[in-house]
């Protein structure tokens, strides 16, 4: 019988698909709980910021990334976490002239692999918790960053464009209480 | 692998979601986990579909729970369930001597009141994975010594 060919199934595939349907779920529920998108927007936000405090030790535990010295270094670590837990290279690139601004740049979002917005959520950032994911891992690593979409497949762009920008370094920060 | 440990700092979060108190009023322990039972199911509803595209047809239910047991439980908790046991007339006991979800917790008594909230999840998933399967049921845990735990399936007839 072909029950035994499922074991063939890439398991690394299947993985990142039960977070991705996971995350659909979530993503639904909240929906459902809130009345409001942007409120949506925000909770998406601080759960991947939550996420990211954590997922940097993870990284730094398991890349061995070493130490950052200019933006662009910094640049470099985000796209190797992308490649390492979401299994997708985005490419870095629209810096602006000043060094502290860049986009990763994604072709193709495993977030939103199974997913199509609906016309009355075209407000939502569906993939939002990678904004906050990316703050939360730069603010444990004394970098404070503001993070945004300016570009999404969902809503009928090329790519999926995250904007990040550089605010401060954070010095002899006492790390944030858990929210 | 580096993507399980996403899976497990998603999950914290929705747990940590579901029990959060909103603005209006802190949601009953029930409520919670009814809402976490429903993200399972839809989960587990979703995911089963794709795992079993390329398999065969299970031959009884015994053979699906067989399939939750090994396949589905070493794909999503790493492990394969450690008993299985049924009364042959619908109930199947599942056990697990060292949850995945439990496993980050501290053994003992101190935190067992907690536990139940990081089982809703996998009782939703499991029900979902069973109703795309063609079996309709009610799914509990229990936990009586971390990090290990049982879930029954009580599969209704009719």
């Amino acid at each position: 019988m072909s029950r035994q060919s499922m074991r063939a199934n890439d398991p690394k595939k299947v993985s990142g698909e039960l977070f991705t349907l996971t995350y659909g779920s979530l993503v639904a529920q909240l929906l459902q709980d809130y009345e409001n998108v942007d409120d949506v927007n925000r909770q998406l936000e601080r759960m991947g910021y939550n996420i990211g405090m954590r997922l940097i030790e993870d990284f730094l535990a398991r890349a061995n990334p070493g130490r950052c010295y200019d933006l662009r270094d910094t640049a470099d670590k985000i796209q190797q976490a992308f490649k390492l837990y979401l299994g997708v290279s985005p490419s870095i690139g629209s810096w602006n002239p000043g060094g502290d601004e860049f986009s990763v740049v994604l072709d193709s979002n495993p977030l939103a692999e199974f997913v199509e917005l609906p016309d009355h959520c075209l407000g939502l950032r569906y993939s939002n918790i990678l904004a906050g994911v990316i703050r939360g891992a730069c603010e444990m690593v004394q970098l404070e960053v503001m993070v945004w979409f300016i570009a999404d497949q969902l809503k009928g762009d090329n790519v999926t464009e995250i904007r990040v920008k550089f605010i401060k370094r954070i010095e002899d920060a006492i790390p944030a209480g858990e929210d | 692998m580096a993507e399980d440990a996403l899976f497990d700092f998603i999950h914290m979060e929705v747990v940590a979601y579901v029990f959060q108190s909103s603005e209006k009023e802190k949601p009953t322990e029930d409520e919670a986990i009814s809402k976490l039972e429903h993200m399972g199911f839809t989960t587990g509803y979703r995911l089963v579909e794709r795992l079993t595209r390329e398999s065969g047809r299970y031959k009884d239910e015994l053979d699906i729970m067989k399939y939750i047991c090994k396949d589905l439980w070493v794909t999503v908790y790493k492990k394969q369930i450690d008993n299985l046991r049924t009364n042959h007339q619908g109930v199947y006991v599942l056990h697990d001597n060292r949850f995945r979800f439990l496993s980050h917790m501290a053994a003992g008594k101190q935190y067992l009141q907690y536990a139940p909230r990081y089982l809703g999840f996998t009782c939703g998933l499991v029900r979902g994975c069973l109703a795309n399967l063609g079996v309709t049921c009610v799914v509990t845990a229990e936990v009586t010594q971390l990090p290990a735990c049982k879930f029954q399936i009580q599969v209704q007839r009719g």
